[in-house]
């Protein structure tokens, strides 16, 4: 069951990234990226990460995204002919062949290591949401004021470049 | 039981494809899309890493990943409105604003 729900999510995240790259209308490119991030928030549930999978949903599909279609809309661009680079074929078939190579050796590569101290277990019995805060709060708490003020200066700095701009300076002519 | 080497798999294949995304399309917009395509490959990765190693620490950076994603559309598309006022194409080929 389990399987089937990883190959089904997996295989339409994929084929969706696929169309967000290759479609030619920037709204159907938005909306292919809006399948990919669901699909990947399903990914999520499977990985025991519900909280993840909350913050994707909320987050990713429902604030990014209205953002990018937000300026689609309102820049009303017409799609050229021409949507690729001119020289586009040089890099899709390197591309191809040096990701097939790439992935041959993860999918034979083992991958093991040092085993943390959150079995899926000791995440069941609280819920992933108590483990990511408790975790978030004791030894993350520094990159997490980080990321506040990482923020803060996002906001500013996208009001100060998007805010319509004054006319010439008066007093500087006179 | 879906082997840890599947999701690795997922992510390097949506990577690439991000990664294509970024070099070939000429529109800023789309371009920026990839890049969220990118990312979300990444966080594939930290998660299924997170539960297969039982840590919670690539969850942690997963979550921060999101925000650093947030901050970078805001900027981008910022960017973009101040480059289209300009009455200048969105096309990543065409603006050479910086260039001299």
């Amino acid at each position: 069951m389990v399987l089937f729900f990883f190959a089904y999510f997996a295989l339409a995240s994929i084929a969706s990234g696929v169309m967000t790259v290759s479609l030619k209308n920037p709204v159907h490119c938005g909306l292919a990226l809006l399948a990919l991030l669901l699909h990947v928030s399903g990914l999520f549930i499977i990985l025991n990460a519900e909280f993840l999978w909350a913050v994707q949903v909320i987050v990713y599909a429902g604030a990014i995204l209205v953002l990018y279609l937000f300026v689609l809309m309102l820049m009303n661009l017409k799609t050229d002919d021409r949507y690729f680079h001119s020289s586009y074929l040089y890099f899709l078939a390197p591309a191809v062949i040096g990701s097939l190579y790439v992935l041959a050796l993860l999918i034979r590569s083992p991958f093991g290591g040092a085993k943390g101290d959150a079995p899926a277990e000791a995440v069941l019995r609280d819920g992933d949401t108590h483990a990511v805060g408790i975790k978030m709060f004791s030894e993350y708490l520094l990159q997490f004021e980080i990321i506040g003020v990482f923020l803060l200066g996002a906001v500013i700095g996208a009001i100060v470049l998007a805010k319509t701009p004054k006319p010439a300076n008066k007093e500087r002519k006179a | 039981m879906v082997p840890l080497n599947a999701y690795v798999a997922v992510s390097a294949v949506l990577f690439i494809t991000g990664l294509l995304g970024v070099v070939i399309r000429r529109n800023f917009i789309i371009v920026l899309m990839s890049v969220e395509i990118m990312l979300n490959a990444a966080n594939i990765n930290l998660v299924a890493f997170s539960y297969y190693l039982e840590s919670m620490a690539g969850q942690l950076v997963a979550l921060f990943i999101i925000a650093i994603a947030a901050g970078e559309a805001a900027i981008g598309l910022a960017i973009i409105i101040v480059v289209f006022r300009g009455k200048i194409s969105t096309n990543v080929d065409e603006m050479n604003l910086l260039k001299w």
